[in-house]
């Protein structure tokens, strides 16, 4: 069947009539753009709702019930009404401590950091001085400066108002229904005052774990975190890279190098349970000696066998080794070729050329690579679960041999305590993790444009 | 120099190739840079060149044409082993530079194409300043002293020096194409070879840069060798002083049909095959 031709469909008026055929396939197209429209649709409810649901859990109204009123506090010590606990002397603080707490806390306190470089409160100086000469270890207070103001107010604020959170509400009830909410804490928390209360704060960022959810912090976390990239990061890189360099520049096309390229791909997509598996035999067990630390005679039993930052960093290593290989081997195929040729042309040796011009030029495409990997890296959970990373734990790491937990860990701690506060820290630790994400992908953003930028 | 068939072999003393040589002052006029014998190209199973014989003349230019695919760049590639790497690709037969065989396995091919440069079809100047792109070449071979008045001497006898002398320090890709190959040249130059083997360098220029590069090679012919593959015949006949005409026989492997002085070869070629083609009638 042959299409009729111009002359056979009769003139330019026909243009105007469109056939059933192509009415037909007008309609087609139109399905298959609504659907694709659909599927954009649908992704970006998906990602809305989530980051709503963040930010939702993240910030709202708090039911506050304080042991002691600040207002009481602060007109004990002959304040005018309306003074904040902040106002206060420094003197007048360690003063509502004294009268406050117990002796045998305050003693505790005081040997832990001084309140004054010039006087004791709780303690008596000699046994201070005796435990700093004999004690193993000497307490912190024999070297640590005396507690600042805004320390000294917030121990009074932990110790003698001692709030508790006794109801929370979501971002949207607690904008929208505020009424209700108020009505409803009113007859529920007769004693409690509602307070608006953003759960990601900067002192959540910077406070260590706790159980206590209104002061517990990702510090520890975060801490945690960044040593195990670190540890990833210097173990993977010069691996990945170097592994990149040579299955590109020097190996040559075989049937050994086409089972490794395969192998190499294929470990990218392998789930990342099977690594933290690897890991646990690999690192934790068999190279206990080494990944505890004992070799060096550092560690002991706080690190608790293998299960330390060098472990959970050497098995994310592992995990994100293919992953940079590839991005690496992409970054160096992507140099031209004439620029190889150009140097080699020259009398260079080959590892001349790849130093000089093939390096300097896949660098960036490189770097990208790597960060989105490291940005993988930090996300993950799973193979750290199975190698050990601490559930709870409220010392911040102090080496790569040490105990440790890292961001997604402590955000699925604390998703699973049934308190309805650890479900808003979770939710703003998210968002420190997801900032943190975000910042990462956006350097490689920029690093990818500078650098066409720069060949262009 | 119809040197169709096997040459007499010249009775050159054998020169030790990994000794670098310190100057430019080669074998005198009417000898022979390199010479090709029964030489064989070939990629994987696949032959691209067929037993080539050929002299190529100190310091003379000798251009390589013939139609598309008929194995002149392959030929020129093998003559520095720059085919070497391109995977798959091996050669057989010899070709003698200072009396040895380049293949040979005590022949160092990063000495041998320190000694035999190159320069490419599509300008290719590496992305560092102009002064870096002379200078890298003799830098990595291990010359040290007075890099500046190299890349100097370089860039004049590349023809650039003028254009170029106040703005060293920008990138090689802010030059214009034919500066960009004129760049290249200089940069071959830089690391004193004694043959320099041309492919196609004037394809991707206009008409203006093509005379300007045409007018250096003949300038450079008085320190060096020059091998050109070129497919535009005018630049043949206009530049060179010798020409080889390769085709490609039914198995697609290039063969020499026939080699001469430029002269000979376009006024009175032996072969009905090259005046065939000379004259447009195929290619």
């Amino acid at each position: 069947m042959t299409p009729p031709g111009p002359e056979a469909s009769g003139g330019a008026s026909d243009l105007l009539q469109t056939s059933a055929q192509m009415r037909r396939r007008q309609r087609r197209g139109l399905v298959a753009r609504l659907a694709l429209l659909g599927a954009l649709m649908v992704a970006v409810a998906a990602l809305v709702t989530l980051i709503v649901t963040i930010l939702n859990s993240s910030f709202g109204l708090v039911a506050v019930e304080n042991e002691r009123s600040p207002g009481e506090l602060v007109a004990s010590r002959g304040y005018p009404e309306g003074t904040a606990l902040g106002d206060l002397t420094k003197e007048d603080l360690v003063a509502l401590l004294e009268a406050g707490i117990s002796t045998n806390l305050g003693r505790r306190f005081e040997r832990e950091q001084r309140f004054f470089g010039d006087r004791m409160v709780f303690e008596d100086l000699y046994v201070l001085n005796d435990l700093c000469m004999a004690g193993d270890p000497p307490p912190p207070a024999c070297y640590l400066p005396a507690r600042s103001h805004s320390q000294v107010e917030a121990l009074v604020v932990e110790r003698v108002v001692e709030p508790t959170i006794v109801g929370t509400w979501s971002f949207f009830s607690s904008v929208f229904n505020r009424d209700d909410v108020e009505a409803y804490a009113a007859e529920k928390y007769p004693g409690a005052e509602l307070e608006f209360r953003s759960w990601l704060s900067w002192d959540f960022v910077v406070n260590p774990q706790s159980p206590e959810p209104a002061i517990a912090g990702i510090r520890t976390a975060l801490l945690g975190s960044l040593w195990v990239v670190l540890i990833t990061l210097a173990f993977s890189f010069p691996i990945g890279v170097g592994a990149a360099i040579y299955l590109e520049e020097y190996a040559r096309e075989n049937r050994l190098t086409a089972i490794l390229q395969t192998n190499i791909n294929n470990l990218a997509g392998v789930p990342s349970i099977i690594y933290g598996m690897l890991g646990l035999a690999i690192f934790v067990r068999t190279l206990e000696a080494i990944t505890s630390g004992s070799f060096l005679g550092t560690g002991g039993e706080a690190t608790a066998n293998g299960r330390t930052i060098v472990s959970a960093g050497l098995t994310l290593g592992l995990l994100i080794l293919p992953i940079i290989i590839i991005n690496a081997q992409e970054a160096i195929r992507a140099v031209p070729g004439s620029l190889r040729q150009a140097g080699m042309a020259l009398g260079s040796t080959r590892w001349q050329t790849v130093r000089s011009h093939v390096l300097p030029n896949a660098l960036p495409g490189i770097l990208t690579g790597t960060i989105l990997a490291v940005a993988r890296a930090l996300g993950e959970t799973a193979p750290l679960v199975v190698v050990g990373a601490s559930t709870f734990i409220t010392t911040d790491p102090s080496g790569p041999f040490s105990k440790f937990t890292v961001l997604p860990i402590q955000i699925y701690q604390w998703t699973s305590r049934p308190q309805d506060e650890f479900r808003n820290i979770a939710a703003a630790a998210i968002l420190v993790l997801l900032v943190l994400l975000l910042t990462l992908n956006t350097a490689a953003v920029i690093l990818r444009n500078k650098y066409s930028r720069r060949t262009a | 120099m119809t040197t169709v068939g096997k040459p007499e072999v010249n009775e050159k003393k054998t020169v030790d190739l990994n000794v670098p040589m310190e100057t430019t002052t080669g074998p005198a006029l009417d000898t022979f840079a390199m010479e090709a014998v029964d030489l064989n190209a070939y990629y994987g199973k696949f032959r691209a060149v067929r037993d080539v014989n050929l002299s190529f003349r100190d310091r003379q230019i000798t251009a390589l044409i013939g139609p598309s695919g008929c194995g002149k760049t392959t030929l020129l590639r093998t003559l520095n082993r720059m085919n070497d790497l391109v995977q798959g690709a091996r050669a057989e037969g010899e070709v003698r530079f200072h009396g040895q065989n380049i293949f040979d396995a005590s022949v160092d091919p990063v000495e041998l194409r320190k000694r035999v440069g190159m320069v490419f079809q599509k300008p290719n100047p590496f992305p560092k300043t102009i002064y870096q792109n002379v200078a890298w070449g003799a830098r990595i071979n291990g010359m040290k002293q007075d890099l500046d008045a190299l890349v100097e001497h370089s860039l004049r006898q590349a023809a650039l020096w003028d254009e170029v002398k106040d703005k060293l320090d920008e990138s090689g890709y802010s030059l214009s194409g034919g500066q960009q190959q004129r760049l290249c040249i200089a940069r071959a130059i830089a690391v004193k070879p004694e043959i320099i083997l041309m492919d196609e360098p004037t394809s991707a220029l206009d008409p203006v840069a093509t005379l300007r590069i045409e007018e250096l090679i003949q300038d450079l012919k008085v320190n060096y060798t020059i091998i050109i593959v070129t497919h535009n015949m005018q630049q043949a006949a206009r530049a060179s002083d010798h020409t080889v005409f390769l085709n490609m026989d039914s198995d697609r492997a290039g063969y020499v049909v026939e080699a001469g002085t430029t002269g000979t070869l376009f006024t009175r070629p032996a072969r009905q095959e090259t005046e065939d083609y000379i004259t447009g009638r195929f290619g």
